[in-house]
């Protein structure tokens, strides 16, 4: 594992930096929230072994179009997400620059889709406690409660990937992230990539079940 | 080991058109009637584009074996969850 710990004294005499490591724990972490995510997943498979018929008529209300371009958003995000990090392991540090500002860009649209999205169900009464769900079967109210929670804890993690990012832009910028110390805009990437693979799962679940 | 991945943007480009081109694709057959195959065809499809994400975006194609391992132990926990939590339901008969 010689060559991994990388002796770094450019600027600050003799930094130790374990890039493995760092990787590692990131992957680490990734594991918990896999685990949180696939506790929820449990949760939704099981009522819809219980209440299939409840389920696709609730899914029926929900906007396919808006779920597409979400994905294809996300999607995209991810790609420019990867591209930023092999722009600074090209020394392309401006492009890697334009790149992560598209990403956070993307997420933002993401963000403000959902935003219409949930104001107009919340709008027609479709919330918890709601004035339409008085009159919904179990099955329906049930949908509707783990589609809340699970599009918002998503979307929280969605923010915070902007934020994670954001910070990335500025060490790129301050050149605290550079072709040869990369780890921590790769780390972000991981993050931002496990959320596009949580909405990979959620899309199908909750706006394709016809 | 090396830290640097492939720095190729054409194939990550490929990638990215690959995924798209799924979701295309489980948003049309999710337009068709396939009954019972309509979830396991969508999450066929989902954990297709996953495995490109993780392998590509995520470099786990390239990256230590190690992570792998880590991968497969954490989906196979999940799984494992998801078989008991099934084998409950099942035989447990009607819940209301």
């Amino acid at each position: 594992m010689d060559n991994e710990a990388v002796m770094e004294s450019k600027h600050t005499g003799h930094t130790h930096r374990d890039d493995v490591g760092s990787k590692m724990g990131m992957w680490l972490f990734l594991f918990t929230e896999l685990i949180l995510f696939g506790g929820m997943f449990i949760l939704y498979a099981s009522y819809r072994f219980m209440y299939s018929d409840d389920f696709r008529a609730a899914a029926m209300r929900l906007d396919t179009i808006v779920g597409t371009v979400n994905t294809i958003l996300l999607l995209t995000s991810s790609l420019t997400a990867v591209l930023s990090l092999a722009a600074i392991q090209k020394k392309q540090k401006l492009f890697s620059m334009y790149l992560l500002g598209f990403t956070i860009v993307c997420g933002g649209a993401f963000l403000i889709n959902k935003y219409f999205e949930w104001s107009t169900k919340i709008h027609h009464g479709f919330y918890p406690q709601g004035p339409e769900m008085a009159n919904l079967p179990d099955g329906e109210v049930v949908f509707y409660g783990l589609y809340y929670v699970m599009t918002g804890l998503h979307a929280l993690h969605v923010i915070v990937g902007m934020v994670f990012l954001a910070v990335m832009f500025v060490f790129v910028y301050k050149e605290k992230v550079t072709f040869d110390n990369s780890q921590k805009l790769e780390n972000a990437g991981l993050y931002w990539h496990l959320v596009d693979i949580i909405w990979i799962f959620l899309f199908p679940l909750f706006y394709l079940i016809h | 080991m090396e830290n640097t991945h492939s720095t190729n943007y054409g194939t990550y480009i490929l990638i990215w058109l690959g995924l798209v081109a799924l979701t295309t694709l489980t948003v049309a057959i999710a337009g068709l009637n396939l009954a019972s195959l309509t979830v396991v065809v969508a999450l066929a499809i989902a954990t297709t584009k996953s495995l490109l994400v993780a392998n590509y975006f995520m470099h786990v194609k390239s990256d230590s074996r190690v992570f792998k391992v880590f991968i497969i132990v954490c989906i196979t926990i999940f799984l494992t969850m998801i078989i008991l939590t099934f084998v409950d339901l099942i035989y447990r008969g009607p819940v209301k």
